[in-house]
């Protein structure tokens, strides 16, 4: 975790880029919050730069820390992810449900740095 | 049924007795009709047959001799009676009506009735020629009516090489037909100057003539048999003399020269009869006596019988609604049919001759092909009156609506009758129906009820098939269903989308084929060549299951890895609060007890809950992601692999113990079991797939329930398919009989392959088999006979499917990379802190929100 170093205090690292799957997330536990990282490795137009998104692991409609298992897509343009459980599809970029609005999820900035995935 | 006398006393006494005499095609759809109709709340229904066998479909007889036996020949479901308590009685002849008391007289007994329904049906006329005594020589005196007769047939066919009917119409070419199915040089004779005098006329007769002759078999009309005399010094049994001097040898004489009704137990009561026979019924199906009803072949309405089946229904749908509502009366009927003869696509509609006063005809006569065509028109020639139709029931459809609706013909009528450079016959459109127009006539849907039901949300084929009944008949209104639906969906502004997302615009049957033809091995791939976006949660496992199938990756491997539901991806079954469950394969419900206890310790390890499930499994509930693969690692060990539990596929093959302990079993139903779930495990389906094999017809495994059920019989296997329990329960359709067990293996191989080629995302094999086009016949045919040709592919896709099997969970075990996912966090080995559970009846289980709440306050 050397580059690690470099950025120590101005973000936190997360995991190694090593750790996420391809157009797919994994959960990590940070502060006590479980945060679900989807990672894009060739952007969201599947051509540009990889991109890492963070959000809030907790899903409000069952209740249950599922969202990182959730298959994630683009709907009408949006990047979103299908919650595992009931199908509820959250926006990458903000959380908010498509099926209801006025649910949102928790996101997180996150980003990578070199072979790190950090939080603001 | 042993004692009739006492079991009417103790009868309930507050039902009334209705009874029904006739267990033939009426007679059955009438008590289908009272039981829908909710009669049995008011009525203890008693059905009498003298046949052996329960209702059987007499107008596809002649199939008996091509593979059909009783059972698959058999109306409506075996259980139907037992189901709704109507007491069937069958071989107990009738010996009487006594009027006065209101009883019946059998063999076994008097038996009281309120109502009475007589469905005696007809018996074959036949004439009085002079030849040989019946009891010496009955193969020279056959007719042709029930399964009985059949039998009869068949055991003298055995030793014949040359058969006559006698009788050209519709029966007797049907009869030929069974003769030919056996073997036989078959031959018409017929009285009248062409075939099928009532239906069709000269130029049409002699056009069927042509097609009936080119099938090898010989046509003789215009011959009255004057007599026929058994022979010695002959190569055949029969000389059949001609009037006029000809003659024609033959090794039986098979009977079909027209029905008489059933009359006798009519009129030995008293009731009134016609002059020629038929009990004289008014509009509500009454006879004289009004506690009496007739119906079907037995009965003369206005002076007529009607020899149809179509007819018959109508009158058990009139006497059905007398007795449990208002009476629709019968009111006559459309004699006009649809058949298929020896091959020979056969039509007759309305006014088929033109009798009515001033009627014109146009006609189109195909001397080559043998085809002809004839649409009888209005003096006017604004309306269709009738037609007639001879080697292409394409046009059928659209002249009935014509001449059914009374529609306005367009302005050169002969189009309806000629042929169509390119499409096929001429469609009348869906909006030129009016809504009285009938679609179904099988199960009296017109275009109207098609209509609300679209309006009351049937938004497919299938569903408007399960609301309204339309086309679950004989199915032939399907192209019209079909029509009618897109054009309503149309006029509704809803515009029929079988895109499967907003990223493939492509049914998912499309999309299989692409994948196939272009050998498409990746999602990225087909996404890259006909996809937009980067695909959803819709698309991913659908083509997820089509890369499967295909190709038979393991789903972990990198490229399919994102596109798996939970359940997929991580190889077991999420549950309500994220953790999963796990349930390796107990093939056919058999398991060690070394197996038993391995199961039972790793549960007690990794304290999970355990359940018994409807498959004949044991599920272990509540493992979290992370330990996963260290049960799994344990399960292996004792000698366990995946079940697929998580999968669109194969789920368990259940069975009952067979022959093996159980002493009604007649195959061993358990070694059919393992043979076909370790043939199938793994095969990823379109939705999941359950298999059941009883070993005797107990039906112990309910196979019937099942997508694939086998039941054993003493000389092989019953195969039934599209079966259904659950949500939409749907009884399993008999598809083969006494099959041997390769040959079920290859039936199920080209079934599920075709399955999965052609069914629809997420549709079981039960709504998929409701969508086909031509339903179960079409299915038959593409299986059983390989009418498309695909036999030979579907099995070598199934072989390589069976033989790249890989258990994926020993798969993923071998590769660390793939267990890096399993890990409920990356950064740390704890499980999830908010799964919480508390123990009922001695076992885990997930708490719930108020537990929780109050577990919070203890802890604080």
């Amino acid at each position: 975790m050397s580059p690690a170093t470099a950025v120590e205090n101005t973000a936190r690292v997360l995991c190694s880029v090593h750790d996420l799957v391809d157009y797919s997330g994994v959960v990590v536990l940070h502060d006590g919050r479980q945060i679900a990282l989807f990672y894009l490795p060739h952007g969201r137009d599947r051509h540009s730069a990889p991109e890492v998104f963070g959000i809030d692991n907790h899903d409000p409609f069952s209740n249950a820390n599922v969202i990182g298992r959730g298959i994630i897509g683009d709907k009408g343009g949006e990047l979103v992810v299908a919650s595992p459980l009931y199908k509820q599809h959250f926006r990458l970029d903000d959380g908010v449900c498509l099926e209801d609005n006025d649910i949102r999820l928790a996101t997180y900035d996150v980003r990578l740095e070199g072979e790190c995935v950090v939080i603001a | 049924m042993q004692d009739l006398t006492i079991h009417a006393e103790t009868i309930h006494q507050e039902k009334k007795q209705l009874i029904i005499i006739g267990n033939g095609m009426v007679g059955h759809h009438c008590v289908e009709q009272l039981i829908e109709r909710g009669a049995t709340q008011h009525y203890q229904i008693h059905v009498f047959g003298d046949e052996r066998h329960r209702a059987y479909d007499r107008v596809h007889l002649s199939e008996y001799f091509s593979g059909k036996d009783a059972d698959a020949l058999a109306l409506g479901e075996a259980n139907l009676h037992d189901t709704h308590g109507v007491s069937l009685h069958l071989g107990v002849r009738i010996s009487g009506i006594d009027r006065d008391r209101r009883e019946i007289l059998t063999s076994e007994g008097r038996l009281p009735y309120d109502s009475l329904i007589i469905a005696t049906g007809s018996y074959p006329f036949v004439p009085p020629i002079p030849g040989p005594e019946v009891s010496e020589h009955p193969q020279a005196r056959l007719v042709y009516r029930t399964l009985d007769d059949l039998d009869a047939i068949r055991e003298h066919a055995s030793t014949a090489r040359r058969g006559v009917v006698i009788g050209g119409g519709l029966l007797g070419l049907e009869a030929a037909n069974a003769l030919k199915s056996l073997g036989l040089e078959a031959h018409v004779v017929e009285f009248a100057p062409r075939l099928m005098p009532v239906q069709l006329d000269d130029q049409g007769g002699a056009a069927l003539r042509e097609r009936i002759e080119a099938l090898g078999v010989g046509v003789h009309t215009g011959c009255a048999t004057e007599e026929i005399i058994a022979t010695s010094d002959n190569d055949y049994a029969y000389r059949m003399h001609f009037k006029g001097g000809e003659h024609l040898d033959t090794d039986l004489v098979l009977f079909s020269a027209g029905i008489r009704p059933q009359d006798q137990l009519a009129r030995d009561c008293g009731l009134e009869i016609g002059e020629r026979g038929g009990i004289v019924i008014d509009e509500t199906c009454r006879t004289s006596d009004p506690e009496i009803f007739a119906i079907g072949e037995c009965a003369l309405w206005n002076g007529q019988i009607f020899g149809l089946v179509a007819p018959g229904y109508t009158m058990a749908r009139t006497v059905a609604s007398c007795l449990t509502d208002v009476c629709v009366p019968f009111s006559g009927a459309d004699m006009s049919t649809k058949l298929k003869l020896l091959g020979v696509d056969v039509g007759s509609i309305g006014d088929a001759f033109g009798t009515t006063e001033g009627a014109k005809s146009y006609r189109w006569i195909d001397e080559a092909g043998s085809g002809y065509r004839r649409l009888v028109v209005s003096g006017d020639g604004t309306k269709a009156l009738g037609a007639v139709l001879v080697g292409d029931n394409s046009y059928y459809d659209t002249l009935l609506q014509y001449v059914q609706n009374g529609i306005d013909l367009p302005k050169d009528p002969a189009v309806l009758i000629l042929p169509q450079s390119e499409g096929g016959a001429p469609t009348l459109g869906a909006d030129a129906l009016p809504d009285t127009a009938m679609v179904c006539s099988c199960h009296n849907v017109t275009k109207g009820a098609i209509c609300q039901a679209v309006d009351e949300g049937c938004a497919d084929i299938a569903a408007l098939k399960i609301e309204t009944k339309a086309s679950t008949g004989c199915g032939g209104c399907a192209a019209l269903l079909k029509q009618v639906f897109e054009h309503e969906l149309e006029s509704r502004g809803i515009e029929v989308d079988k895109s499967l997302c907003e990223h493939f615009h492509y049914t998912r049957q499309e999309l299989y084929a692409m994948v196939r033809v272009e050998g498409i091995h990746s999602f990225d791939e087909l996404l890259e060549k006909h996809g937009h976006g980067l695909g959803c949660d819709i698309c991913k496992p659908t083509i997820g299951s089509i890369l499967a199938t295909c190709w038979n990756q393991p789903i972990m491997d990198p490229q399919n890895v994102a596109l798996q539901d939970t359940n997929d991806t991580f190889m077991a079954n999420m549950q309500k609060n994220g953790t999963y469950s796990v349930m390796p394969r107990v093939a056919g419900g058999e398991i060690t007890p070394d197996k038993l206890v391995a199961l039972g310790q790793v549960a007690k390890k990794y304290d999970l809950y355990t359940k018994i499930t409807g498959g004949q499994r044991i599920d272990l509930f509540g493992a979290e992601l992370h330990e996963l693969p260290d049960i799994w690692e344990e399960l292996i060990k004792a000698g366990f692999e995946t079940g697929h539990a998580y999968g669109k596929s194969l789920r368990t093959v259940k069975s009952c113990v067979g022959n093996t302990w159980c002493r009604y079993g007649v195959q061993d139903s358990v070694a059919m079991a393992l043979e076909l779930e370790h043939r199938y495990k793994g095969l990823r389906t379109p939705h999941k797939v359950k298999m059941g094999v009883s070993g005797c017809t107990r039906e112990c495994a309910e196979a019937q329930g099942k997508d694939i059920g086998v039941i054993a019989t003493e000389a092989g296997w019953n195969l039934y398919v599209c079966g259904n329990g659950g949500m939409r329960p749907r009884h399993a359709e008999l598809f083969a009989t006494d099959i041997d067990s390769d040959t079920l293996i290859r039936y199920v191989d080209r079934f599920l392959m075709f399955y999965v080629r052609t069914a629809d995302k997420l549709q079981r094999t039960s709504v998929w088999r409701e969508s086909l086009e031509g339903g179960l016949d079409f299915l038959k045919e593409v299986i059983i006979d390989d009418s498309l040709g695909l036999g030979d592919e579907l099995e070598r896709q199934m072989h390589h499917v069976v033989e790249t099997y890989e258990c994926e969970w020993a798969n993923a075990l071998k590769d660390p990379e793939k267990l890096k996912r399993f890990r409920t966090f990356v950064n740390d080995k704890c499980g999830d802190p908010d799964i919480v559970n508390v123990t009922e009846r001695d076992q885990p289980r997930p708490a719930r929100a108020n537990e929780i709440d109050s577990l919070a306050v203890e802890i604080r």
